[in-house]
């Protein structure tokens, strides 16, 4: 379990950008976390891996358990032996490197062979076995983003953070990217998962966070908020139903939370 | 003919000097994006620990060069610690006139060291020399030879199959992205900077062992790596060998030959071809011979 109390983060020692943030993701779940650009959702994902400190940033108030073990004050390469994955925004794969050894990268911390976790990667993606010896930057944007969230996998986490893993993919590939989320969480792994495309990231996760300005400002199971009239509004859209923005005084159109 | 090929071979060993401090100038540079101007007082350590190992404490060849080896990679270490990881996050610039201050300082070090006497080591069969279809090649010049292709294997397999070998290339190319993978960048940096140690020190005991061993401004042999890794692309470790090399070589082939064949270019000549050959080859391609561009998708 993943537990965060009352986060607060700065950057540039001035900057305040998670003001209080405090999140709970159980064993074996989903849970999504959304929220417009800026409401500082990646922030809080280098929170938890500590990757904060190569961007200037600080956490300066609340705490992190990892599975009751305070994380908080621990370096990246801790957190990961620990067992927190992060497949950061954009992929971010080893463009130069061959698609296994961005594999083998990711299991960097792990003693002894790793045959067989990369075995179980290529299971979950059979398109990175048939590519193994490509340049990772040259594949598509789909496989790429495969690369990435099995290069996390071959650490074996307990948890994933996947950052926007739609970014950028064409709708059928963002079904299948789906799919294997979904996949890898029924093989024991906790995900958060951190994303724009509300709908897709709704249907799968049992429990949905919304955030804005660097606080929390929902929290509900998935079910309840795809219902939501709010969240429907200003995440999933509402076609035919949609409100016409025209007739809206421009102040109206931004949406005040109570928190 | 003989002439030609005895110019080869002795440009090829002087060459594999150059590529040891190329190889090191690479290290650094992949994995910090930092060029090190502290090369040549490595070199120059390098060579006057073996010189220690070898003359005051007397003991023989190989050992003194394993000797000199930890010792400068240990120095290399000591370095990036103190000089360089204080500053990590400041610009590459500023970083690289650092290395230039280390550089001074350790040279200063040194020559209080060694005073105003050539330092040499002791090397086995030292005087002999071997003959064969009409060219000489000294035993120094052999074991020089042998030692950098050993090196560069060795090193190319550590880069290619060892598992931390792997995750110096990945710190190269993404420190945020190598940290999420748990790899340590910290820790990486100092191993960069201690192979850098390393090959300066090799590359120093074998000008300690050949020639008038080191002196005051021997430091200079070392700046000849510079156009051979801009020769051979500053990010490739097989462009830093045969840059290396192509130095070497193309320096001994104008000091055998430019006299006859061109001597309106005056004396000396062999000095400015090494650069003049990098200025012919920045011309053709800008990165170097093997200086990777981006690998992006279009």
């Amino acid at each position: 379990m993943l537990e965060v109390k009352n986060l607060e983060v700065v950057y540039n020692d001035v900057i305040l950008v998670l003001r209080g943030v405090s999140l709970t993701v159980p064993d074996g779940s989903i849970v999504a976390l959304l929220g417009a650009n800026g409401a500082g959702k990646t922030t809080l994902l280098r929170a938890l891996s500590g990757l904060l400190d190569i961007h200037d940033g600080e956490i300066t108030k609340g705490e992190i358990h990892l599975a009751g073990t305070p994380i908080h004050h621990a370096d990246a390469p801790k957190i990961v032996e620990a067992g927190l994955g992060q497949v950061l925004e954009g992929r971010r794969v080893f463009g130069e490197f061959t698609v296994e050894e961005n594999l083998r990268v990711g299991g960097h911390t792990r003693k002894g062979g790793l045959n067989e976790a990369i075995e179980e990667v290529y299971e979950l993606f059979p398109v990175l076995k048939e590519r193994r010896k490509n340049t990772a930057g040259y594949l598509s944007g789909g496989e790429q983003q495969m690369l990435a969230m099995g290069r996390a996998l071959v650490a074996q986490p307990k948890i994933l953070l996947l950052d926007e893993p739609s970014l950028g993919l064409a709708p059928r590939i963002v079904a299948q990217i789906k799919d294997i989320i979904a996949q890898i969480n029924e093989r024991g792994t906790t995900v958060l998962l951190v994303e724009q495309n509300a709908t897709m990231a709704l249907s799968i996760a049992d429990h949905g966070y919304v955030m804005e300005h660097g606080k929390i400002v929902m929290d509900k199971p998935a079910a309840e908020l795809l219902e939501d009239e709010d969240i429907r509004d200003f995440y999933l859209g509402r076609g035919e139903a949609a409100t016409s923005y025209r007739n809206i005084k421009h102040y109206k159109r931004r949406k005040r939370w109570l928190s | 003919m003989t002439t030609f090929f005895q110019a080869v071979l002795d440009g090829f060993a002087q060459g594999s000097i150059y590529a040891l401090l190329a190889l090191g100038f690479v290290m650094i540079y992949k994995a910090t994006l930092v060029i090190s101007f502290a090369q040549p007082a490595l070199m120059v350590c390098g060579g006057l620990f073996a010189h220690h190992a070898s003359r005051v404490w007397d003991i023989p060849f190989w050992p003194s060069l394993a000797i000199a080896v930890l010792c400068g990679a240990v120095l290399g270490m000591v370095v990036e610690r103190l000089a360089l990881r204080p500053m990590v996050g400041k610009p590459v610039f500023t970083l690289a006139i650092i290395t230039i201050g280390v550089d001074i300082a350790l040279r200063v070090l040194a020559n209080r060291y060694m005073g105003a006497d050539p330092r040499g080591v002791t090397y086995p069969n030292g005087g002999r020399r071997y003959e064969f279809l009409g060219l000489s090649i000294s035993h120094q010049r052999l074991g020089l030879i042998a030692v950098t292709i050993v090196t560069v294997i060795a090193l190319a397999l550590f880069f290619r199959y060892a598992k931390t070998g792997l995750a110096m290339r990945a710190t190269a190319l993404s420190q945020e992205t190598a940290l999420a993978q748990g790899i340590r960048v910290g820790t990486m940096f100092a191993l960069a900077w201690a192979i850098a140690g390393g090959l300066a020190a090799i590359a120093g005991t074998f000008v300690a062992a050949t020639g008038a061993g080191i002196e005051q401004n021997t430091w200079i042999i070392a700046l000849k790596a510079l156009p051979a890794i801009i020769i051979g692309g500053l990010d490739s470790i097989p462009g830093a060998v045969v840059g290396g090399i192509l130095v070497g070589l193309i320096e001994s082939l104008t000091a055998v030959f430019q006299p006859d064949v061109a001597p309106w270019l005056g004396n000396n000549f062999a000095l400015v071809a090494p650069y003049a050959l990098m200025f012919l080859i920045l011309l053709v391609k800008p990165y170097g011979l093997f200086g990777t561009k981006e690998v992006e998708r279009v």
